[in-house]
């Protein structure tokens, strides 16, 4: 179950020619020039800088304390759900717009009906034991909520309990309402940019909807 | 922890409302249509979608590999996604730094092991069930988001934006779940 589509070429590779220090006459350059990042070197740096700013956001927006998730769940505080939806809206709309101007690709999960909802409740019982979801889990330690730790430990045991069942999973429910790569745009097949825009403004109505009917 | 569970709601559970605690210190809205422009940027520049759960997969299967590599190495969710530090790695210890320099920059360091709301609701000696409850949690989300396919970033912000249908169905199942039980643990 590949939860990440990898473009072979990810990063840049015009940069690897100039990896080449054996040459001796060259090495003087070499040493004058700041070295080139490696294309993994890249990958890893441009993680960690989109990290920090998604981790700063997060806490911002106060998605990082127990009591605004747990608030949410319990339909009190829909400080999370006004967080998501401006989110999609805004991300929904943009990369539709790069991806027309063909600069992105698309990377669409499957649709496996099972293991969607099975998976789904499980992760909503867990995302309410813990109150931390795995990103907003990770700012909660950042901002010192030191029981996001255990969350922690826990998400990486239950990785490998997942991985010890995969090949069951992957035999026995994935196949169940296997339904590939669906989107809304597979059920509405007429304008792109209408169901996107579309989908964006029903979207923006709930967020009407929810900042003059929610306290917070 | 079942009986301990009931004993405490014999006892100590105290009413709590999550309302009575502080708040976002920036608008959501703002925070929400930021996260939406970082996410343009990823898929721009690193041909990714947000999303963290992964990151934890990818821990398990580097321990597991030093741990027990010949089974690790049999197991069909490493062969499928071998493990290594990579961006989505790379993008979860950045969230842990960049959420410490906006609780540092806006004075929100909390630096405790009980979330005060926690506290009021199960007691000042309830540190170790925190933890089990907490370790718990951990354990089901990621069983969860595996077999989901993704988290509340992944699915639910980075799916839902494609407009993919597995995504919108695994987000309301979040939340179904998530609500359920979460009414079970503090509205009851």
């Amino acid at each position: 179950m590949s939860t990440t589509t990898e473009k072979p070429n990810d990063t840049a590779a015009t940069d690897t020619a100039s990896h080449d220090t054996t040459a001796p006459h060259a090495k003087n350059d070499h040493d004058k020039q700041p070295k080139p990042l490696s294309a993994a070197g890249r990958s890893l740096a441009l993680g960690v800088l989109f990290g920090i700013v998604f981790g700063f956001l997060l806490q911002k927006g106060g998605v990082a304390k127990f009591h605004v998730l747990i608030g949410q769940l319990l339909l009190e505080d829909f400080t999370v759900v006004k967080v998501m939806l401006s989110a999609v809206v805004v991300g929904m709309l943009g990369i539709h717009t790069l991806h027309r101007a063909d600069m992105v690709e698309f990377h669409i999960k499957p649709t496996r009906l099972a293991s969607n909802v099975i998976g789904g409740l499980l992760f909503g019982c867990g995302f309410a034991l813990s109150a931390y979801c795995p990103g907003t889990g990770a700012a909660a330690l950042g901002q010192g909520n030191f029981d996001a730790i255990a969350m922690m430990v826990g998400m990486v045991a239950g990785s490998y309990i997942f991985a010890e069942a995969s090949s069951w999973i992957s035999r026995n429910l994935d196949p169940i309402g296997d339904k590939g790569k669906l989107t809304l745009f597979d059920l509405f097949p007429q304008s792109r940019t209408a169901v996107t825009v579309g989908s964006a403004s029903l979207l923006v109505i709930v967020l009407i909807v929810l900042e003059l009917t929610t306290i917070r | 922890m079942i009986l301990e569970t009931r004993f405490l709601s014999m006892t100590v559970l105290a009413d709590v409302n999550p309302l009575e605690y502080s708040g976002p210190a920036w608008s959501p809205y703002l925070v929400g249509a930021l996260i939406g422009v970082l996410s343009m940027l990823t898929f721009y520049f690193s041909n990714k979608p947000l999303g963290a759960s992964t990151a934890y997969a990818r821990a398990a299967g580097m321990l597991g590999n030093l741990a027990a590599p010949r089974h690790t190495q049999r197991l069909k969710y490493f062969q499928d996604n071998p493990p290594k530090v990579g961006w989505e790695v790379m993008l979860v210890l950045g969230v842990v730094l960049g959420a410490f320099l906006s609780a540092w920059s806006g004075n929100e360091w909390t630096g405790r092991l009980l979330p005060p709301m926690w506290q009021d609701r199960f007691g000042t000696e309830s540190g170790l069930l925190r933890v089990i409850v907490a370790f718990g949690g951990g354990i089901l989300m990621a069983f969860g988001a595996r077999m989901a396919g993704g988290c509340t970033s992944g699915h639910g912000i980075s799916g839902t934006l494609q407009l993919a249908v597995g995504s919108w169905i695994a987000a309301i199942c979040f939340f179904i779940g998530g609500i359920i039980t979460a009414m079970l643990m503090y509205a009851v």
